[in-house]
């Protein structure tokens, strides 16, 4: 009843067709269209940040005048004028929309400085916390996670999965707290907050990350200390970020660990380590870089209580001082910026796919 | 001359929600150098899962008695340093479906000389020049391409080719082919079967050949084992067992088994279904099933005993059977 013969004849041909070299031309179109999407989104965000800053109960008049200054009805229409209040709505608007076109982002009613600026000043801050607590984020959480997967029910699991619970339930600013007492005042290791003692200058601005400003300068007692200075909110920042990406990790790991092809290498006599490292973390890595895509985007847009606790003047704080004052310009800003960094990120985080899945195809 | 593999007496007991399940009990089996044996039974009837103690890949609180040998060496007493020399380099498996069982991120040249490095420590260019060979052996067209592939460029027929070409990587002694057919089309998994048989009659390899397909069994192997609820109930040359059965089992899942012109309706399906693992009666496995069925076959589970020239088979009633011939 079977036949014997050697051989697949349709094999040939469907191979030739599906092996075919992939171009780098679909690349760019995605890229493209990504990119007139996220111009897209952008608009999006300044009309509903606009509306939104319109609609909550608050003057920027009052918000921003001292009560001498509200009394006299000449500065308040002088401050309606100076900052375009006693327009419509849309004329605002488009106002504003039309410097965006030129890059100017407008004049923050807090600094007085230009929001481009303040953004400037801010942002390589926040991102001088978010890079290094990533980098430790993923590297601690990938191994931890990957473990706790392996040791499925057992004791280590059972730890891992406590440990990234409490991690999760603790308030960030309580944590601050804590490490401040217990590695500032009680030990003394680490300074209590700012980016630089005093006594130290600012590294001439490259990227506008202290560390890396005062290593490209050759200052290096300057880089120790702005590198001691991010110990404690990296610290804290680390291990929230640790506790959110373990649960992945862990749920990922577990559900790769179950497939045929990881039994398959097992049963090539592969050593245990090659199969964790070269099949298991591959496999998993697709959910785990999604989840950490979203980490570093909100890490990136700063982190208002930690940056607080540890005075770093970062976009956290930046934002909540413009929020407070109903500073139109900077609010808009920071929007934008946030929105830029989540494309961006979400960007990267679909190239990603491609690169770790091949069967991902870009489309 | 000793057989490659010869298990004893093997049994398996896995854990399951209300207490431990045994699985298998008592199976004995050998396979010698250069030997085709195929393994046959229903789906659950514990086949895989004595390909999976073989390998050492049992899942974790499982209990193995009785023994296994390979070349000499006991399975069941191995450290995971002596699995890892087994696995691959001893004993390869083919898996039943080549899809889940290849890494769909890594390329098929990766996947092909990995353990090759290991076992047979070849550099990268050493191994990668075996690999192309490998692959122009199972017959995969233009195999320099293919090195590069991922397996979802492939066809379900060249996936399992190249699954074949991945266990055969590091000189293994024995494959183990579970069911490695079963998802192809049937001029598919006949080339598959082609391309086995050749590789045994040039390198001298063993195969056991795990399948649920009785016409399978018979266009391949010399010596056939059937398995009923993780027994083996008969054991022969695979011509005399499929010709002139004597377990009703075997009989049955004869009868069962379209072939050639025969009408749909003279099919006679096995009533009933195998007993599930932990709820086997106290006798015979297959009695509740069994039209020659005494009183006797209640008592205790019959020993394999011999039967005829190299045969062997469980059954204390050993009714005649009729058997439908082609």
């Amino acid at each position: 009843m079977t036949t014997v013969h050697d051989g697949e004849p349709g094999a040939v041909s469907t191979t030739a067709s599906r092996l075919r070299p992939r171009r780098a031309h679909p690349l760019l179109v995605f890229l493209a269209k990504r990119l007139a999407i996220t111009a897209g989104l952008l608009l999006g965000v300044t009309v509903v940040t606009f509306g939104l800053v319109n609609v909550v109960p608050g003057d920027p008049v009052t918000a921003n005048l001292s009560d001498q200054a509200l009394n006299d009805p000449a500065t308040v229409a002088a401050f309606r004028e100076k900052w375009g209040l006693d327009q419509p709505l849309w004329a605002q608007y488009l106002h504003y929309l039309g410097n965006l076109l030129h890059g100017d982002l407008g004049i923050s009613q807090q600094t007085g400085r230009s929001v481009l600026d303040d953004l400037v000043r801010y942002v390589p801050a926040t991102m001088e916390l978010a890079i290094p607590t990533m980098v430790l984020a993923l590297l601690i959480g990938t191994g931890i996670g990957m473990l706790a997967a392996v040791r499925n029910g057992r004791f280590t699991d059972q730890l891992v999965r406590v440990g990234s619970l409490l991690g999760l339930s603790t308030p960030p600013f309580w944590l601050s707290l804590v490490v401040l007492y217990v590695f500032f005042y009680q030990l003394g290791l680490a300074p209590s907050g700012g980016r630089l003692s005093t006594g130290f200058s600012p590294p001439p601005t490259v990227t506008g990350m202290y560390t890396v400003d005062a290593a490209l300068a050759g200052q290096w007692d300057v880089a120790w200390d702005a590198a001691q200075h991010l110990t404690l909110p990296v610290l804290v920042l680390t291990s929230l970020t640790v506790a959110l990406l373990v649960r992945f990790v862990r749920s990922a790991m577990l559900e790769v660990l179950q497939q045929d092809y990881i039994r398959a290498a097992y049963a090539k006599g592969l050593p245990a380590r090659v199969v964790l490292r070269r099949h298991l973390l591959r496999a998993g890595l697709v959910p785990v870089v999604t989840v950490s895509g979203l980490a570093f985007a909100s890490l990136l847009s700063g982190t208002v209580l930690v940056e607080s606790i540890f005075g770093w003047p970062g976009l956290g704080q930046y934002a909540y001082r413009s929020a407070t004052a109903l500073d139109l310009p900077s609010i808009l800003g920071v929007s934008l910026f946030v929105a830029l960094v989540y494309t961006l990120v979400n960007l990267t985080v679909d190239l990603l796919y491609g690169l770790i899945d091949p069967r991902i195809r870009l489309s | 001359m000793a057989p490659l593999l010869d298990v004893d007496s093997l049994a398996v007991t896995l854990p399951g929600p209300r207490g431990p399940l045994p699985i298998l009990h008592d199976v004995s089996l050998t396979v010698d150098e250069g030997e085709l044996v195929g393994i046959a039974g229903e789906s659950g009837c514990g086949k895989s899962l004595t390909a999976q103690t073989l390998l050492g890949l049992l899942p974790p609180g499982a209990t193995v008695t009785g023994s296994a040998r390979f070349a000499g060496t006991d399975l069941l007493g191995l450290d995971n340093r002596g699995w890892r020399r087994v696995r691959g380099g001893g004993i390869a498996m083919v898996f039943q479906d080549s899809t889940a069982a290849l890494h769909p991120m890594l390329t098929i040249g990766r996947q092909l000389t990995e353990h090759m490095r290991v076992h047979l420590r070849m550099d990268r260019r050493a191994a990668n020049r075996r690999a192309v060979e490998l692959l122009d052996q199972v017959r995969i067209p233009d195999p320099e391409r293919a090195m590069r592939a991922y397996p979802h460029q492939f066809s379900g027929g060249m996936r399992q080719r190249a699954a074949i070409a991945i266990a055969l990587a590091a000189r293994p002694r024995l494959l183990i082919a579970d069911e490695p057919t079963t998802a192809l089309d049937v001029t598919v998994q006949a080339g598959i079967l082609a391309l086995l048989d050749r590789l045994r009659a040039e390198t001298g390899l063993a195969v056991a050949f795990i399948t649920h397909d009785l016409g399978v069994l018979s266009a391949l192997t010399t010596r056939g084992y059937i398995f009923y609820a993780g027994r083996v109930v008969e054991t022969g040359p695979t011509g005399a067992l499929l010709t002139a059965p004597t377990h009703p089992y075997t009989a049955a899942l004869l009868g069962a088994r379209p072939h050639g012109t025969q009408a749909v309706g003279t099919l006679r399906p096995i009533p009933g279904g195998p007993p599930a693992p932990g709820e086997a009666p106290p006798g015979c496995p297959f009695q509740p099933r069994c039209g020659y069925a005494q009183p006797s076959c209640g008592t205790a589970p019959p020993p394999l005993a011999p039967a005829g020239a190299d045969r062997s088979v469980a059954c204390v009633v050993r009714p005649h059977l009729e058997v439908a011939t082609r």
